[in-house]
């Protein structure tokens, strides 16, 4: 059998193909979700972290995960969640940042920029044309990580990523 | 000790099990879509709370007789006298101001409660609540601007709220009672001690609520603040009802798999 950290690092090489499913621009491991890769003699374990708790996409990730995982040869596959440290939006990596947007997702604010404050006025940019000019919608969007907002120049209604 | 803990994690799982199970009522029915929205993302946010110490109940459960129940077996075969959750989140629906109500009532402690159990001695207790403070930090933003937004908003609007936060003040007291099964677990560094919670939280609703020109109530008689209420499995008559339609299907298909 192949080492031990040349399983791991093809193990890492698979999980950054796995696309999140709701977002299929950006990778499991650019998210911040995959928080471990650990290859024993006979056994790899991948541990990931689930972005909100009630999220329904975990579950078909953790299955995308296993059918990644079955072209590198991991012997036994064990995948495990981790709830501490909890997940922060702040570990999606810089290069996902701009696919979101070009994707129609405004990225999101690093969390100690977005405070809360009250009918906070923080600029969220219209991911289509750009402008500052836009409008929150609703405080949660199709998924529990977004929220909906609209442009006020270009009219288009877009998801922006909560800061989390 | 073990039996008191899983009693404890019975109570954390089933606010947010019931408070989930009336949001999703809302399904398919909100004022407006993006409204009908936000309710159910609140909801699935605490239906993966509760799925978090329901499985950790088990697991103690597990510790304790060697038969513990998963996820599953204790959301849907037990009966109404085996809840533990407040009688707060069981209450109707009503009008989405009473809805909005309720969740203002009951977000602006979770929020409290979990700021405090993030620092449990226990840290299968810490790393969940740490995780779900995040969301919950989230969903009293809403239900606070909500409040704000329909308190101080037209006359009907105004009188709706008022008439709701009347009517559901009653059971806000027994968020902060204390039994015997809390108390030794507060003593031992696991439980967050619900006593103290009451003078942060009665500040942080007098600030919404004058922003939202509401009164708030003279304090009436707290329905299960002593010792014999939701928390105990003594509950209003609402819950049954709703469980009666949360479990049917598991019940008359206990093999069900989907």
């Amino acid at each position: 059998m192949v080492s031990v950290s040349t399983r791991e690092e093809a193990l890492w090489r698979v999980l950054g193909s796995v696309m999140d499913p709701e977002i299929p621009v950006v990778s499991i491991v650019e998210l911040g979700i995959v928080r471990g890769v650990r290859c024993a003699d006979d056994a790899c374990t991948v541990t990931l972290t689930p972005t909100y708790s009630g999220c329904p996409a975990t579950r078909v990730i953790e299955h995308d995960v296993r059918v990644a995982a079955a072209d590198v040869a991991t012997g036994a596959l064990d995948v495990v969640t981790s709830l501490s440290p909890a997940w922060t939006t702040d570990w999606i990596a810089p290069e996902a940042r701009a696919r979101l947007a070009a994707f129609g997702i405004a990225p999101p604010h690093a969390t100690r920029e977005a405070q809360v404050v009250r009918f906070a006025a923080r600029t969220v940019r219209c991911p289509h044309c750009g402008s500052p000019r836009t409008e929150e919608l609703s405080r949660f969007g199709s998924t529990p990580c977004k929220a909906q907002y609209r442009c006020i120049d270009c009219r288009e209604p877009f998801d922006y990523f909560k800061p989390h | 000790m073990k039996l008191q803990l899983f009693d404890y994690l019975l109570r954390l799982a089933d606010n947010d099990l019931v408070l989930a199970q009336r949001l999703g009522e809302w399904v398919g029915k909100g004022p407006v879509l993006e409204e009908d929205i936000a309710s159910t993302n609140v909801g699935l946010d605490l239906l993966g709370q509760a799925r978090l110490w329901l499985a950790y109940a088990g697991e103690v459960e597990a510790r304790a007789d060697a038969v513990g129940r998963s996820e599953d077996q204790l959301a849907f075969f037990r009966t109404d006298r085996e809840f533990r959750n407040l009688l707060l989140v069981e209450q109707p629906n009503g009008h989405y101001g009473d809805t909005i109500t309720r969740q203002y009532l009951f977000d602006q402690w979770h929020v409290l409660l979990l700021a405090e159990l993030a620092t449990s001695r226990d840290s299968r207790i810490a790393a969940i609540a740490a995780k779900a403070l995040k969301e919950v930090r989230y969903h009293v933003e809403r239900s606070s601007q909500w409040v704000i937004r329909l308190g101080d908003g037209t006359d009907v609007s105004h009188a709706r709220m008022q008439a709701a936060v009347d009517a559901l003040w009653m059971y806000t007291g027994e968020m902060f009672s204390v039994d015997e099964t809390e108390r030794a677990l507060i003593d031992a560094g696991i439980a967050a001690d619900n006593a103290a919670l009451a003078a942060p939280w009665r500040a942080a609703v007098q600030s919404v609520f004058a922003e939202a020109t509401l009164d708030v109530p003279a304090d009436p008689w707290m329905q299960g603040a002593r010792g014999r209420g939701g928390k105990q499995g003594v509950h209003t008559e609402h819950l049954s009802r709703m469980l009666a339609e949360m479990q049917a299907l598991p019940r008359m298909y206990p093999e069900a798999r989907w």
